[in-house]
């Protein structure tokens, strides 16, 4: 079927702020078929709430909204574009939600907008509960069997029908409590009686128990004709149990035979063509290990983050097909582009093995539960690529940048046997590391796997990495051993450890002997075809078919690796922005990354891409290759500028800031000496290794003071100690991680922060704009709402900001980016730090005020000058829309994480709220953060000494917003005193009804729960009230300023918007 | 132990021997399955030839109870590496042992991808596996150069006819190195089948008075099996319903006048896209086979294409005018690959219900 003219301008959805279980992978897909949309002349209105995505900029799309996500907002772009068709499979969930609901209440029909890409009835089928099961009844094929029960009777009753164990799962009760699984009908009768008596609605779910069944996904394709094919199969090395986003996957399958796996094919392709689906699906599994026997978990009728890690692991581009299915064409009219010669309607085969790690926060979240369970709680992942799973494990394993480069990194070798062994049985990320030990131990494989329920085949793989460390302790080295070691990945810092030879000696033995990484190609066929699209994973052994010879100069671009709390996908923006800037610039550009939801690991971004680690190491492999003309290390957040010195080792000139300034901004000697010079003012502090010296600087400076590790992004470690105590405990911290820097300890000032961003030719700088924090110092400025244009500060301040970073860029001798945090106090301008590099801040700074930063900073990089580029140095003139940043956090999926708010990063993502007045600014940013208020116009105050005087303001605000106030008892009675109509409630420990009954009786809309000073054990009452409020789904403000900024948003809550369309922002 | 995989053009890959140690020279070509490696091993279509996995890790759920005949037909294996240990509910051995029981050498460590390049860049070419460290290449190229997979049809075929009983349609499968699914998808659809052996004659076929005819996969050039497509003249002059797969397919053309030619590297695979001309339909299919039916000259008056492969456009099917004759080049029977093809056994059975109601 030849494309479809009549569509001509389509709306597509993105799927708003990054949260944990939606992350960067809608970027790529989103990026990837606006991109193929534009190839068909197809005009591309693109909605998202998220700023920092790539989706969202003008060259992707021609019309782009950075609006918030709701029904509403969407109604009104349609009104005001007239877009022929809606394209909702792009965004997630979220994105498939609001395409169901703008065609259910019947707009979509009354503005003659078509859903495309697939129907209303088709998500119904895949998403309702009900509607879904019986689909799958009725093409018989089998759903795990469940029921919802009133009586233990009732479930006794059901249970012998299907069988034991089972699952319960209690109706609206906290993170599944009151749930488990039962073996017996003792067992279902005791749990199930507990289980109704905590259901709010005195409901529990039976479902039969798969808890240890292998999990296989299928990535599956249809187009309209009714042609099927499967992207790929996966197989999660967890068992049902875990979340596939949270599990170790493996693609293609691996202990699967071909009846097994053309059986569960046959079933996907026959559940997508029953579905009606055209584009892309998933479909998840789980097959019984000792049978045929099987259930479909889950379909999700859209482009996941599964389709994401089977594209990058195939070649294959789910989302570009999908969308140019959605168009009307057929698989096979549609050009597979990785090999030019074939077609889409065919299946990739894959001649390696790619394995994928989960990144998990609990570096972030030290209180919270590791525990891995069906609800996910990794922030983002990453895949690594070899022609053997061993290597391909230790690949992903130092991908990570999480201090971990081999099985030995989590060190359980200190326990006994029998807690060894009582340990297997706890599911959490270090689980492959308990059972390495294990088999170090001597473990056998079948007892590992009855715990486990881990396939031997992947035991296996892990004793013989054991094995190899066994191995290369005991054995001398030999060159026989050594390419062993290297061919399943054991880096040369492992090997040095375990030999104690040196680093640079077995470099040395490697390359005395040949043993050198060579690169294969990633072809969607198995070499069948030839590829042209350059996309390589190194191996250990054979032939190199990467091609290191140019008529260019040849620029290495180092990406950012996993997405993680602190460094998430704004710097994919900036490394891809940066690619493009080279690349019209004549260069021909390389790009190094791991992580398979970004944009930047797509095959068509660089002219070459090296899906790789990004450790000293396998970048050295492939600047042995490529011998690459420079390097760029400031767009790829802290992943990129720790391999500065590396580089320089190799020989590879930094293009940009020269590595020893990147070093003074991070070096406190050396900064200081920079403020000194430039007569910048900085709170007073010092820097120590000891807690000893700590306190010794503390004590002198007068608490409080903000103590933090230096090199690091997101404020990880950063704290604020009020005493020695406190010091003592986040040194402690820190400290578990050897330091190779300094710890700074520094005075902590309480006033208004701002962030600037600006671009340095060396000679004059380019600032964009003022950014001004609503909270004040001491909340992290990935975690406060960000205002521009500054709104409160006057026009002597701006001037000093610019003067300031002037100076210091200058000082610094910086060549492209620079980003500072100022704290305005008393009409003074103090630092309080320099990133000579990309920050967070660029991608929502760039669209607002239509400045192209990257672009520009990677020209200047390249040696041309703001003034050639046609910008006039200084602070650029104010741009006419006022645009906010929301951060967004993802607490309620993780279990016991404190949610208040600090000078440690917690958020996961942000989204913008862009208005012609302040007010409006801040309104849609809370809506676009999902803060939809009010609800129920009550709430709960409960707030520290500190903040009781400006609670007072806050309280009536809300009164006059017509809110009734709950208050625990001191804040209740100053709250009284002061002429607030409070009421009092008791405290947790206290009869009922208490706070915690309030909260549980789902009438609340928000909590402002300020902490006490300091941060005491977890049981605290404070702590209970927040985690309870956010697992309930009520929103929770732990900063003053913030709830000021929600009255203020709630004060002029609008119904009518303006729309902003970005892509039309321009500066003066 | 140290082994060679020579090939004819001179290149040489170093490995670790599997399987037996014995010397063996053959045609090399790869398949791109990433599962059903012990299908591969007993499709009689691999006699005469060594095949080279690229996927490669082979052996993971070691040897289960699917073997496409009695016995490994393939002259050599050749794979990147051997899982240690095999996992499956159904394993009943180790890829080790059986390629050592079944007699089969092969070689293991070797850059599978780089001699998938080559077969790919220059075509299918002959090759020898061997342990022995003294090669000399001067003396083994000629040797090479020389080999030819021969009538491999005789050696593969069933020595005597057998009956499988079955309540519905009588069918005759000829077996030019059938793979067992064929059968196997008959009598799960109520056929009687009996299978009869290659050089079986049309008029005993015939006798046995079948409802339908089915021409088996199987190994080697086509134009070799000439006595095979003169008694498959025959058939196609009888009323009886014909359905061919393969082997089978290409004889049928060869015995109607047209014409057949090697590829250059032949498809072997379960991802081949095949398009069915009159549905416009495309389906992923099971390949394994080295030679084509050419069309350039197909009379109309005879047969027209069916089925095109959309990779390369070369034949994957052809239906027989006036006659009640279909054929195709895949695999309908899959084992190993996609399922999605076996309805065409179905619409076999249409063929002979239609000829029982005339």
């Amino acid at each position: 079927m030849p494309r479809n003219k009549d569509i001509k301008k389509v709306l597509v959805i993105g799927s708003g702020p990054i949260v944990i279980g939606q992350a960067a992978e809608f970027d790529y897909a989103g990026t990837q078929a606006c991109r193929s949309l534009k190839e068909e002349g197809v005009e591309v209105v693109l909605v998202n709430s998220n700023p920092a995505t790539i989706m969202t900029d003008k060259e992707i799309a021609d019309e782009v909204y950075i609006e918030p996500l709701t029904v509403e907002v969407l109604k009104q772009i349609i009104l005001k574009e007239k877009p022929d068709s809606v394209l909702p499979t792009l965004g997630g969930q979220a994105g498939l939600n609001l395409g169901m609901e703008l065609e259910e209440c019947g707009f979509l029909k009354e503005q003659g907008v078509r859903l495309i890409g697939t129907t209303a009835e088709t998500i119904f089928r895949a998403e309702d509960r009900q509607a879904f099961k019986d689909t799958m009844e009725k093409i018989h094929e089998p759903v795990a069997a469940s029921q919802v029960v009133n009586s233990v009777e009732d479930g006794v009753k059901f249970t012998n029908t299907i069988g034991y164990p089972v699952v319960l799962r209690p109706a609206f009760t906290l993170g599944g409590s009151g749930g488990g699984i039962a073996h017996d009908e003792t067992e279902l009768r005791e749990i199930l009686e507990n289980g109704l008596r905590l259901s709010r609605v005195h409901e529990v779910l039976v479902e039969r128990c798969i808890a240890g069944w292998k999990e296989i996904e299928y990535e599956v394709m249809r187009d309209a004709a009714g042609n099927c094919i499967t992207v790929c199969n996966m197989e999660n090395i967890d068992p049902v149990g875990v979340h596939t986003g949270d599990s170790i996957v493996v693609a293609p399958s691996q202990t699967l035979g071909d009846k097994e796996y053309q059986m569960l094919r046959s079933s996907a392709l026959n559940i997508i063509s029953e579905l009606g689906i055209t584009g892309g699906c998933n479909v998840q599994y789980a097959l019984h290990p000792e049978s045929f026997e099987y259930c479909v978990i889950e379909v999700n009728p859209r482009v996941s983050r599964s389709s994401a890690l089977a594209s990058k692991a195939t070649g294959y581009p789910i989302a570009k097909v999908a969308a140019k299915i959605a168009l009307g064409y057929t698989l096979d009219e549609i050009k597979n582009a990785i090999t030019g010669k074939t077609y889409a309607s065919f299946e990739p085969m894959l001649d390696y093995c790619v394995v994928k790690i989960p990144r998990l926060p609990f570096d972030k979240f030290l209180t919270a539960k590791r525990t891995l369970t069906t609800q996910m709680k990794a922030t983002g992942e990453v895949m690594s690529i070899c022609n053997n799973f061993e290597g391909a494990l230790m690949k992903a394993i130092r991908s990570l940048e999480q201090h971990v480069e081999s099985l030995m990194s989590y060190d359980f070798s200190d326990l006994s046997m029998e807690e060894l062994d009582e340990e297997l049985r706890i599911v959490d990320d270090r689980r492959i590391y308990r059972i390495a030990e294990a088999l170090r131990r001597g473990v056998s494989y079948d007892h590992i796997h009855d715990i486990s329920q881990i396939d031997i085949w992947f035991i296996d793989k892990i004793a013989i990495l054991v094995e190899m460390e066994e191995r290369l302790k005991k054995e001398e080295l030999t060159v026989e051993l050594l390419r062993e070691a290297k061919r399943i990945e054991f880096p040369d810092t492992v090997i040095s450890q375990l030999t104690g030879k040196s680093v640079d000696e077995i470099k040395q033995m490697r390359y005395d002997n040949g043993i050198v990484a060579s690169y294969k190609m990633v072809d969607t066929c198995a070499a069948e075809f030839q590829a042209e699209t350059p996309y390589y994973y190194s191996v250990y052994g054979g032939e190199n078919e990467a091609d290191g010879q140019s008529q260019k100069k040849k620029v290495l671009v180092l990406g950012s690796g996993p997405i993680r709390i602190g460094q998430g996908i704004e710097f994919d923006f900036c490394s891809v922005h940066c690619t493009w800037a080279f690349a019209k610039e004549g260069y021909e550009t390389i790009i190094v990354n791991n992580n398979p939801e970004t944009v930047s690991t797509d095959f068509d971004i660089a002219d070459k891409l090296y899906f790789e680690p990004l450790t000293a190491e396998d970048v050295e492999n492939i600047v042995n290759i490529e011998k690459p003309d420079g390097a760029v290390v400031q767009f790829g957040g802290q992943t990129a500028i720790k391999l500065t010195q590396d580089l320089m080792k190799m020989g590879v000139p930094i293009l940009g800031t020269d590595a020893k300034d990147v070093d003074a901004a991070e070096d406190r000697e050396l900064f200081d000496q920079i403020l000194e010079q430039t007569k910048i003012p900085r709170a007073a502090g010092g820097t120590v290794f000891t807690s000893e010296e700590a306190k010794e600087v503390a004590n002198r400076l007068g608490y409080p003071v903000l103590v933090r590790p230096s090199y690091v992004l997101g404020g990880q470690g950063m704290q604020i100690a009020f005493n020695d105590d406190e010091i003592e405990k986040f040194m402690d911290i820190i400290n578990q991680i050897a330091q190779d820097h300094p710890i700074l300890v520094d005075k902590y000032l309480q006033g208004k922060e701002i962030e600037v961003d600006a671009v340095c030719d060396g000679e004059d700088i380019l600032i964009p704009g003022i950014m001004e924090h609503i909270e004040r110092t001491g909340v992290h400025s990935g975690d406060s709402i960000s205002v521009y244009p500054a709104h409160t500060i006057g026009e002597d301040i701006k001037e000093k900001i610019t003067d300031y970073t002037q100076r210091l860029a200058k000082a610094l001798h910086v060549k492209g980016m620079i980003n500072i945090q100022f704290i305005v106090m008393d009409g003074e301008v103090y630092v309080i730090e320099v990133n000579p590099r990309s920050s967070r801040t660029v991608p929502y700074i760039s669209k607002v005020t239509g400045i192209p930063i990257v672009d520009l900073a990677t020209k200047v990089i390249i040696g041309k000058t703001i003034k050639e580029l046609g910008y006039k140095p200084g602070l650029q003139p104010e741009a006419e829309y006022v645009a906010i940043k929301m951060p967004v956090f993802s607490f309620e999926k993780l279990r016991g994480a404190e949610i208040s708010l600090g000078p440690e990063m917690k958020s996961t993502g942000e989204c913008l709220g862009i208005a012609t007045t302040f007010n409006e600014a801040l309104y849609k940013a809370f809506l676009g953060a999902g803060v939809e208020l009010p609800k129920y116009k009550q709430m709960i105050m409960t707030v520290n000494d500190k903040d009781k005087p400006e609670s007072v303001d806050v309280a009536k605000r809300f009164a006059a917003l017509g809110y009734k106030i709950y208050a625990t008892r001191s804040t209740a009675k100053y709250l009284q005193e002061h002429g607030v109509d409070a009421l009092r409630v008791n405290k947790i420990s206290q009869e009922s009804p208490n706070v915690m009954d309030l909260i549980l009786g789902h009438k609340i809309d928000m909590v402002i729960d300020t902490p006490t000073e300091g941060h005491g054990d977890k049981n605290r009452d404070g702590f209970l009230i927040r985690r309870n409020a956010i697992e309930t789904g009520v929103y929770c403000i732990t900063a003053m300023d913030t709830a000021n900024a929600l009255a203020t948003s709630l004060e002029s809550a609008l119904t009518d918007f303006t729309l902003v369309d970005i892509a039309k922002v321009k500066n003066a | 132990m140290k082994a060679f995989l020579i090939l004819e053009d001179g290149t040489v890959f170093e490995g670790e021997s599997i399987g037996a140690q014995k010397e063996v020279i053959s045609e090399i070509v790869f398949n791109t399955s990433m599962t059903g490696y012990l299908e591969v091993l007993t499709d009689p279509s691999y006699a005469g030839q060594a095949v080279c996995m690229t996927y490669p890790l082979i052996g993971n759920y070691g040897i289960t109870p699917d073997m496409e005949s009695t016995r490994s037909w393939v002259d050599g294996y050749i794979v990147r590496e051997l899982s240690r240990i095999p996992s499956n509910f159904r394993c009943e051995g180790t890829i080790q042992d059986f390629l050592l029981e079944q007699d089969v050498p092969g070689i293991c460590g070797i850059d599978t991808r780089a001699l998938t390049k080559i077969l790919r860049d220059k075509g299918t070419m002959n090759g020898m596996i061997t342990t022995n460290e003294n090669y000399n290449l001067d003396e083994i190229l000629p040797k090479l150069k020389a080999y030819n997979t021969g009538d491999v049809v005789t050696k593969v075929t069933c020595k005597e006819k057998t009956t499988y009983p079955g309540k519905g349609y009588k069918v005759a499968v000829l077996d030019l190195g059938e793979k067992q699914n064929i059968t196997k998808s008959l009598l799960e659809r109520g056929c009687e089948v009996t299978v009869y052996p290659a050089h079986t004659k049309a008029e005993e076929i015939l006798g046995d008075q079948p409802d339908g005819i089915m021409l088996s996969n199987g190994p080697g050039d086509p134009k070799e099996c000439t006595d095979i497509i003169a008694e498959i003249k025959k058939l196609y002059d009888s009323e009886v319903p014909i359905f061919a797969i393969c082997l089978g397919h290409q004889l049928m053309a060869l015995a109607t006048g047209a014409d057949t030619h090697k590829l250059k590297y032949g498809h072997r695979g379960g991802n081949h896209p095949v398009k069915d001309l009159v549905t416009g339909r495309v389906y992923i299919t099971s390949q394994n086979h080295g030679y084509v039916v050419d069309t350039d000259n197909l009379d109309a008056k005879i047969a027209t294409p069916a089925f095109i492969n959309v990779n390369d456009g070369t034949n994957e099917g052809l239906a027989y005018t006036g006659k009640n004759i279909f054929t195709v080049q895949f695999h309908p029977e899959a084992c190993p690959g996609p399922l999605d093809s076996g309805y065409l056994f179905d619409r076999f059975m249409n063929m002979m219900g239609g000829k029982n109601n005339a």
